[in-house]
């Protein structure tokens, strides 16, 4: 193919008094940066396949590596940015689709940060956490407009509902996009924190099966792993239609992902490409997802919420005013910010919608429609930290899913390349070596450690708000203000500019 | 100019009294106006009111409706649907007399009515609900009026002053009551809106209420989902409708509706024996955004009694006090001391404790 025209992404700066050649930075990089040279009697590095994960920056004992973005300039040229020429390099290097990890990077506007919070002065004593109750508990699944007793004055049961400590569920993520080590991480710290998390499209590993009271079973367009056993292992269903990433499209795990255990839990030959299809070959309409979400409903009894997933695009509030209709307990909206763990670049940057503007419509419609009072909403995509949340409640959201947070809990460092399959971290790889890194005791426990410290300042902030329940502060947008936002954003939130 | 509503919410702090003669018996507005007078202090002006349960007894059958109009235009406009609506047996100006400090009240006037019979098996509504919504279709689509209740055999007096300056405009002392509720209002803002003055009411419901709800916005948006309109801007008209929505519409207890907007803490919760534990975390995962949050002690009158409560970790103060025939509850001891001097028993509610204050007889009537 002759000269390859694209020019390392990042630079390595090795401090050759600190290097002590002790090639752990080597042994650390799948990448194969790192190599002794035996001639030079030291440390050299390949840039060209440097991924910037910090794995041998973190490891190095002697503080010897600086990881730099090439300063190299491309002449000055607002339309016609580096990135957008090395793309078009790569891409007339390969003839292929852009590849990418992660959720979208791109500069466009953060509703979050332009959402400002409430707090009491004089009028309504704030509320202090460390002495005071304050409850976060949440449940989601299908609430009646009233309570109900039988003849008898017996209470009626209530539908099923997942009980929630925090209002805060670890997102879909398949075994097969990242280790059963990270699997089992976010599984542990589910169960030890009273929270969900949720097995992706890749079926239930047997090591999970213990987990399974906090555990929600996907089912995506692929089925891989789907099975009567595994829909009734867990203690909620979740239809898959969309992510937030990748709207409209399938996925694909490589068939060298697919190893014994993968395959074994998917339920496909080993070395096969998963193929997940873009839509579901049974849901071609409202319809047939009523149909399907009735049919899980009877094979797991009525005993379990089924949840549907859809990405943010541009008519979400009648997609999800029809998804509530059609019997759904729990409506999950990803945002086009949501990670992935591929996706081709050109679709998880400019498809889809912000899932703030979505929520607030959609829980705008629900309620017009006199739905919300029945069906939960779960959003994420992307959630990054605790006032996050907090935003996301009070413009109308039970629940939130997080999932790239919980992998930088674990060790990502946000390199975007989960789909090499080469995660130096050990989250998002089945090589056995890479793998073992991530102990899932460990992992478990700052996943635990970070749902804390975010559980511990969600409640000063409500504290702060006068407010001592969660459920106070759902869709309670009187607390939020826009600042920096346009008269249509602010309608479309729902909120009032700062200082109105 | 008879003040505007306000377009924001609106922040308050507040003095509320009440008195229950357990056995029915009337007696005139001069106790209840000493009692709130004491509390002086807690209002700034800005608003005072008064609830009478037992005052129409020649028309208990009948909807007693007070209303407040900016002008004439807007009272024509009023009584153009009021005519086609109800069958008025009588529409009168409710008497006032002339006080110093209070000035430019509206239009005062009250109705005694019935549903038009011929309307009402058209929408198909029972009377409670069409009157209801008659209400709130007043509240919300005529400009310069206001329903200031809309009971049978009861009625508020309200507006803007001290509540001791409004009792005597109203000539309360005139009236004979088995139930009164007061309030003096203090609002961080002024906007000086008769209607904005408590009690607030639907049908026999009325709220005193002293404190700042930092759930409305939560509130207002789920009672939206009912068909409640929350034109007023005030936790008080949400905390009206919660309780109407679920003693009225969804028939609870009022023992399970204090659940809700006072709820036990899932701490609690957990102690609870198996089928209170269930019947506790059904409310709480049912009628979450009904749950009251922030500070507040409201008195909730109603043809058979009251209800008095507190928010649930006890920000805000409320006495209670009984005697031989009659149930006290204040703001402050004072107040209640200030017209009974020695009650039997004076007690201290502990947050999200209901005190329920009923007529003899009339135990499992709520609603």
């Amino acid at each position: 193919m002759g000269l390859d025209y694209n020019i390392p992404e990042f630079i390595i700066e090795r401090d050759q008094d600190r290097c002590i050649d002790c090639q752990v930075c080597q042994h650390q990089c799948a990448n194969q940066v790192h190599a002794y040279d035996q001639d030079l009697e030291k440390m050299v590095a390949q840039d060209i396949d440097c991924v910037n994960c910090h794995r041998c920056v973190t490891l190095c004992p002697t503080n010897a590596l600086i990881i730099r973005e090439n300063p190299s300039e491309y002449k000055k040229n607002k339309n016609w940015t580096g990135n957008m020429i090395e793309n078009i390099q790569k891409q007339a290097a390969t003839g292929g689709i852009l590849l990418t990890g992660m959720g979208n990077p791109t500069a466009k506007k953060i509703y979050w940060d332009h959402i400002l919070l409430n707090a009491s002065q004089v009028t309504n004593p704030s509320i202090d956490p460390l002495r005071e109750p304050m409850e976060l508990k949440t449940f989601l699944g299908r609430k009646p407009d009233q309570i109900e007793f039988d003849d008898n004055g017996e209470l009626k049961d209530l539908p099923p509902q997942l009980e929630l400590d925090i209002p805060i569920m670890f997102g879909a993520m398949s075994f097969g996009s990242i280790s059963i080590n990270a699997c089992k991480s976010l599984a542990k710290a589910a169960s030890d924190l009273g929270l969900m998390y949720n097995t992706g499209e890749g079926g239930l590993h047997q090591d999970l099966y213990q987990y399974g009271q906090r555990t929600i079973v996907q089912v995506a367009s692929g089925r891989f792993g789907v099975h009567n056993e595994y829909l009734n292992a867990g203690a909620a269903v979740e239809i898959k239609v969309g992510q937030g990433a990748k709207p409209g499209i399938g996925g694909h795990l490589p068939g060298e992902k697919v190893g014994a255990e993968v395959s074994k839990t998917r339920m496909i030959p080993k070395g096969s490409d998963a193929l997940s299809p873009a839509p579901h070959h049974d849901i071609y309409s409202i319809e047939d997802l009523r149909q399907l979400i009735y049919a899980l409903k009877e094979a797991t009894d009525y005993k379990k919420p089924v949840s549907v997933k859809i990405a943010a695009v541009h008519n979400v509030a009648a997609i999800a005013s029809g998804i509530a209709s059609a019997g759904a307990d729990i409506i999950a909206i990803d945002g086009y910010r949501g990670g992935t763990g591929a996706a081709p670049t050109m679709i998880r940057d400019n498809v889809g919608i912000p899932v703030e503007l979505a929520l607030a419509a959609v829980d705008d419609r629900l309620r017009q429609e006199g739905l919300r009072k029945n069906v939960s909403l779960v959003v994420s995509g992307s959630i990054r930290n605790s006032a996050d949340i907090v935003k996301a409640v009070a413009l109308g959201a039970d629940a939130v899913y997080i999932a790239s947070a919980a992998l930088i809990s674990l060790g990502c460092h946000m390199c975007q390349k989960c789909y090499t399959g080469k995660c130096n971290w050990g989250i998002a790889t089945q090589r056995p070596e890479l793998v073992k890194r991530l102990n899932p005791e460990v992992g478990a426990q700052r996943v635990k450690n970070l749902i804390t410290g975010w559980s511990h300042e969600i409640k000063e902030i409500l504290g702060g708000m006068g407010i001592n329940a969660l459920e106070s502060l759902r869709g309670n947008r009187l607390m939020l203000r826009g600042i920096d936002l346009t008269e249509k954003e602010l309608e479309i939130l729902g909120i009032k500019h700062a200082g109105k | 100019m008879k003040g505007s509503r306000a377009e924001e919410k609106i922040m308050s702090g507040c003095a509320i009294s009440g008195i229950l003669n357990r056995k029915g018996n009337r007696f005139s507005g001069e106790e209840i106006i000493d009692s709130i007078a004491l509390m002086h202090e807690r209002s700034n002006g800005l608003g005072g009111g008064f609830a009478a349960y037992g005052i129409y007894p020649e028309f208990k059958e009948q909807y007693a409706i007070h209303m407040f109009y900016d002008d004439l235009d807007a009272k024509e406009e009023v009584e153009y649907f009021l005519n086609r609506h109800f069958n008025i047996a009588v529409a009168e100006k409710i008497p006032t007399r002339e006080v110093d400090k209070i000035s430019n009240p509206p239009i005062i006037w009250r109705y005694f009515a019935m549903p038009n019979e011929q309307k009402l098996s058209e929408f198909g509504l029972a009377d409670d609900e069409y009157v209801a919504q008659s209400v709130m279709n007043i509240n919300a689509n005529y400009r310069g009026a206001f329903v200031v209740s809309s009971g049978k055999n009861m009625g508020v007096f309200k507006g803007v002053g001290y509540p001791e300056d409004i009792g005597d405009f109203y000539k309360l002392e005139e009236y004979e009551a088995y139930l009164w509720t007061a309030h003096g209002r203090f609002p961080t803002n002024t906007p000086g809106w008769w209607g904005g003055a408590h009690p607030f009411t639907l049908l026999d419901w009325s709220i005193v209420h002293n404190g700042e709800i930092s759930s409305y916005g939560a509130n207002k948006r789920y009672l939206e989902m009912f068909g409640y309109k929350c034109t007023m801007q005030t936790d008080t008209e949400a905390i009206t409708y919660l309780f109407d929505l679920m003693l009225r519409k969804h028939k609870l207890s009022l023992e399970s509706a204090v659940k809700a907007v006072a709820a036990p803490l899932w701490s609690e919760i957990e102690r609870m024996e198996p089928k209170e534990k269930k019947i506790a975390t059904a409310i709480r995962t049912i009628y979450g955004n009904a749950l009251l949050n922030g500070p507040f002690s409201i008195i909730l009158g109603h043809k058979d009694g009251f209800l008095a409560l507190n928010d649930r970790i006890k920000l805000r103060p409320l006495v209670v006090a009984e005697d031989e025939e009659r149930t006290y509850v204040a703001s402050e001891e004072s107040a209640i001391r200030e017209i009974c001097s020695e009650p039997e028993k004076v007690w201290t509610p502990r947050g999200g404790e209901p005190v329920i204050g009923l007529l003899e007889g009339r135990e499992e009537v709520w609603a």
